[in-house]
C-alpha cells in the first residue's frame, strides 16, 4: 500500500508539473502549441459541465414558470389540486434529514479517516481490508443501502420505525465512504512537518493531530462534505423504501416522530402523476429543491472559508 | 489556545441551531384549532402508487373537516403495501389487485385482521400510438400471443397477418406493480407470468406514454388515468374478451362490460386500525364522499351499487356487527 501510495504522489506530481508547463508554456521541452491545446480542452470541460447545469436549471425554470410562486409552492403542504400543492413539509423534511446526515457522518468519517492515516499499520492485512471495503461502498447503489436501511435501522437491529433519523442513518451510511475518502485526502495533504514540528516541541500524537493537523485538514473534509450532502439531498429511492410519504400534511417534530418527506420523493410523486399540470408542478420542486441545495452548501463553504481564513491569520 | 478546541464544536453546533431554527420557524403553521370535530390521531396509509392519488385527495378533504387527523400516504407499490401491512406497520394499505393467497397467511400469522373496501373502478388500458389505424380492436387471445412468457413475436404481422409488417415495441409495468400483477393474471392466466423482453418502465406509467408515443409500433398497458390524460398523444385499443369490442370509458368500467381489463381498486383497512374512531369517520368519509375524491383524482368513481353496496359494509363495520369475513378466500 506504501508503494502504492508513493507512485500515486508520483504520478499526481509529474502530472502537476505538466499542467504547469502546459499552462505557462515555459516548459523548455513542450511546445506553445501544446499548450495551448491542453488550455483549449480545459475550458471545453468547464464549458460542457456548465452547459449541462445551465440547460436542466433553464428548462426547470421554463416548465415549471406557470407555479413558480412563493405561496402556496415554499409555503404550502400537499394537495391533490397541483394549483394548491406546496413543497413547505418536504423543505422542512429535507433540513432535518440532511442536517441530522451531517451531524452522524462528520464525526464518523473524520474519526475513521483519522484512525486509516494516522494509525493504521497499512500493511497488517485488516487495514488494508477495511480499505478496499471503504473504497468499494463507495460504488453500491443507493437502493441497497435503501435495503440496509430497512432491515437493520427500520426494522432488525436498531427497529427505530420509520422515523427521520432513520432515513438520516440511512443516508449517512450512504456517504460515508465518500466522507473518510475525501477526509483522508485533506488529512494526507497536511505536510508531515506540521506533526513532527508539533511533536518535537513536545505535544503528543493526539495533540498533534487534534491541534495542528486536523485545523488544516478541515476545508479538505468540508469540501468533501458538501460533496455528499449534494448527493444525499438527491436521493428518492432508499428513503422511498424506508418509509417517507407522499402525501403529509404536518412537520416532523423531532428526530424521532414518525412521517416525514423530502424534497426529492415529492418531486418523483408529483413527476409519476397522470395529470400534466404535477409534471409541471415538479419541474418547479426542481428549482425549490436546487435553491435549498445552495442554501446548504453557501453554509458549508462558509464555514470551510472561516477555517482556512483563521488558519492564514 | 483553548479558542481552536472549539472548531470542531462549533460545526456541530451551527449544524444544531440550523436545524432547530428550521423548527421553531414552522412551529407556528401546524396546529389544529378551529375544527369542527374532536378527533384526532394518526392514520398510516402505504401501498399501490395507482391508488395514492386517490387516498391522499380522501386524506385532504378528511383533513378539511378534522384538522385534528393526521393522514400519511406513501406509494411501497402494492406489494410492499401488503408487506408492511401484514407486520402491523400501517393502518391502511392501498391496493390494485386483492390481496394475494401468501400475503393472507402473513397477515394471519401475525395476527392481523383486515377488511376489504372498492373504492374506484378503472379501466386497464392497452394504449398503442396514434399513427397506428389496424389494431383498433384487440382480443384477448391477440394479447396473450404478444404478452405470453416466452412470447417470440416482435412484429405486428406476427399477431395477425392483416397488420403490416411493423416491429412491434413492448413497454409495461415494473414487477412489483398491482398493475403487472392484474394484467398477467387476466391475459396470461397465470400473475407474474409474462415474457421479459419488454421495456420495464418500473412505476413511472408516463414513461410508457412517452415510449408509445414515440414509436410508431409501440404498445403498452397502463391505468386509465394515464391514457385519458394522455388522449391524443396516444390511443387505447378496444379490447375484445369474447363479446365484442369495448373501448375503455368511465361508463364501461362502471357498468362492467369492460371486461376482462375492468378492474377495482382496494383500500384494507385492519380490525385493530378499525376500533380506532378517527380510522372509522376517515373510512365512511372516504365512500361517502367517493365521486368528489375520484374526481380530484382523475379516477372513474364507483357505481351506484358498489357505492351502496360499501357504504352498507362500512356502517356494519362502523356499528362492529361484522368482521373478518375476509380472511379466507
Amino acid at each position: 500500500m506504501g508503494t502504492l501510495r508513493r507512485s500515486q504522489q508520483g504520478t499526481v506530481d509529474a502530472a502537476g508539473a505538466a499542467v504547469r508547463q502546459g499552462l505557462t508554456g515555459d516548459g523548455s521541452r513542450v511546445e506553445p502549441i501544446k499548450g495551448y491545446i491542453f488550455v483549449g480542452f480545459l475550458v471545453l470541460s468547464i464549458v460542457l459541465g456548465i452547459a449541462m447545469l445551465l440547460t436542466l436549471v433553464v428548462d426547470s425554470i421554463i416548465e415549471g414558470a406557470p407555479f413558480l410562486r412563493w405561496n402556496p409552492l415554499v409555503t404550502g403542504v400537499p394537495s391533490s389540486i397541483p394549483s394548491e400543492a406546496g413543497l413547505w413539509v418536504a423543505i422542512v423534511g429535507t433540513f432535518w434529514v440532511i442536517g441530522l446526515m451531517i451531524i452522524t457522518v462528520v464525526p464518523l468519517a473524520v474519526g475513521a479517516a483519522i484512525y486509516l492515516e494516522e494509525y493504521a499499520d497499512g500493511d497488517r492485512w485488516y487495514n488494508r481490508a477495511i480499505e478496499l471495503n471503504i473504497q468499494n461502498l463507495a460504488a453500491v447503489p443507493s437502493i441497497v443501502f435503501g435495503i440496509l436501511g430497512l432491515g437493520m435501522i427500520v426494522r432488525g437491529g436498531l427497529s427505530l420505525g420509520p422515523v427521520v433519523y432513520a432515513g438520516s442513518l440511512t443516508l449517512a451510511l450512504l456517504v460515508l465512504p465518500t466522507v473518510i475518502l475525501a477526509s483522508r485526502e485533506a488529512l494526507r495533504a497536511v505536510p508531515p512537518s506540521h506533526r513532527l514540528g508539533a511533536m518535537a516541541l513536545g505535544s503528543t500524537k493526539w495533540q498533534a493531530i487534534w491541534r495542528n493537523v486536523l485545523p488544516a485538514a478541515i476545508p479538505g473534509i468540508a469540501t468533501g462534505s458538501i460533496l455528499a450532502t449534494a448527493r444525499a439531498i438527491g436521493e428518492t429511492a432508499p428513503l422511498l423504501l424506508i418509509g417517507a410519504t407522499v402525501f403529509i400534511t404536518f412537520t416532523p417534530e423531532g428526530p424521532l416522530s414518525e412521517g416525514y418527506t423530502t424534497l426529492p420523493v415529492q418531486i418523483f410523486s408529483w413527476a409519476t402523476r397522470p395529470q400534466e399540470e404535477f409534471r409541471t408542478l415538479s419541474a418547479a420542486s426542481i428549482v425549490v429543491l436546487l435553491a435549498v441545495l445552495l442554501i446548504i452548501n453557501a453554509f458549508a463553504i462558509w464555514i470551510r472559508n472561516h477555517y482556512t481564513k483563521k488558519q492564514q491569520a | 489556545m483553548p479558542k481552536r478546541r472549539t472548531y470542531l464544536l462549533s460545526i456541530g453546533a451551527a449544524a444544531i441551531a440550523a436545524t432547530t431554527l428550521t423548527v421553531a420557524a414552522c412551529g407556528g403553521d401546524d396546529d389544529d384549532d378551529g375544527g369542527s370535530s374532536d378527533l384526532s390521531g394518526t392514520i398510516v396509509i402505504d401501498g399501490s402508487s395507482t391508488v395514492a392519488p386517490l387516498s391522499e385527495a380522501a386524506a385532504e378533504l378528511f383533513q378539511d373537516e378534522n384538522p385534528g387527523v393526521r393522514v400519511t400516504v406513501g406509494t411501497s407499490g402494492t406489494g410492499g403495501g401488503f408487506e408492511k401491512f401484514c407486520r402491523g406497520e400501517i393502518d391502511i394499505s392501498d391496493a390494485s389487485r386483492q390481496i394475494k393467497d401468501e400475503e393472507i397467511e402473513a397477515c394471519e400469522s401475525n395476527n392481523i385482521t383486515f377488511e376489504e373496501l372498492d373504492v374506484a373502478n378503472d379501466a386497464l388500458s392497452v394504449i398503442l400510438n396514434p399513427s397506428n389505424d389496424f389494431a383498433t380492436c384487440l382480443t384477448t387471445d391477440q394479447l396473450n400471443t404478444i404478452w405470453k412468457p416466452g412470447s417470440d413475436v416482435n412484429n405486428w404481422n406476427q399477431v395477425d397477418p392483416s397488420f403490416p409488417d411493423l416491429k412491434l415495441s413492448l413497454f409495461g409495468p415494473g414487477t412489483d406493480s398491482g398493475t403487472f400483477d392484474f394484467f398477467t393474471d387476466v391475459i396470461n392466466g397465470e400473475e407474474g407470468a409474462q415474457r421479459t423482453d419488454y421495456n420495464n418502465i418500473g412505476e413511472d406509467d408516463n414513461a410508457a406514454v412517452t415510449g408509445v408515443a414515440g414509436s410508431e409500433g409501440g404498445m403498452g398497458y397502463l391505468g386509465y388515468s394515464f391514457f385519458s390524460e394522455n388522449e391524443g398523444t396516444i390511443i387505447a385499443a378496444e379490447i375484445d374478451g369474447g363479446e365484442g369490442c369495448v373501448a375503455p370509458s368511465p361508463d364501461t368500467a362502471q357498468d362492467g362490460t369492460y371486461a376482462p381489463l375492468g378492474r377495482q381498486l382496494f383500500i384494507y383497512p385492519s380490525g385493530e386500525a378499525l376500533q380506532k374512531p378517527e380510522v372509522q369517520a376517515f373510512v365512511e368519509f372516504y365512500i361517502n364522499n367517493n365521486d368528489e375524491i375520484a374526481e380530484r383524482a382523475s379516477v372513474i368513481a364507483l357505481n351506484d351499487e358498489q357505492k351502496e353496496e360499501a357504504l352498507a359494509k362500512v356502517e356494519a363495520l362502523v356499528s362492529g356487527e361484522v368482521s373478518e369475513d375476509t380472511s379466507t378466500s
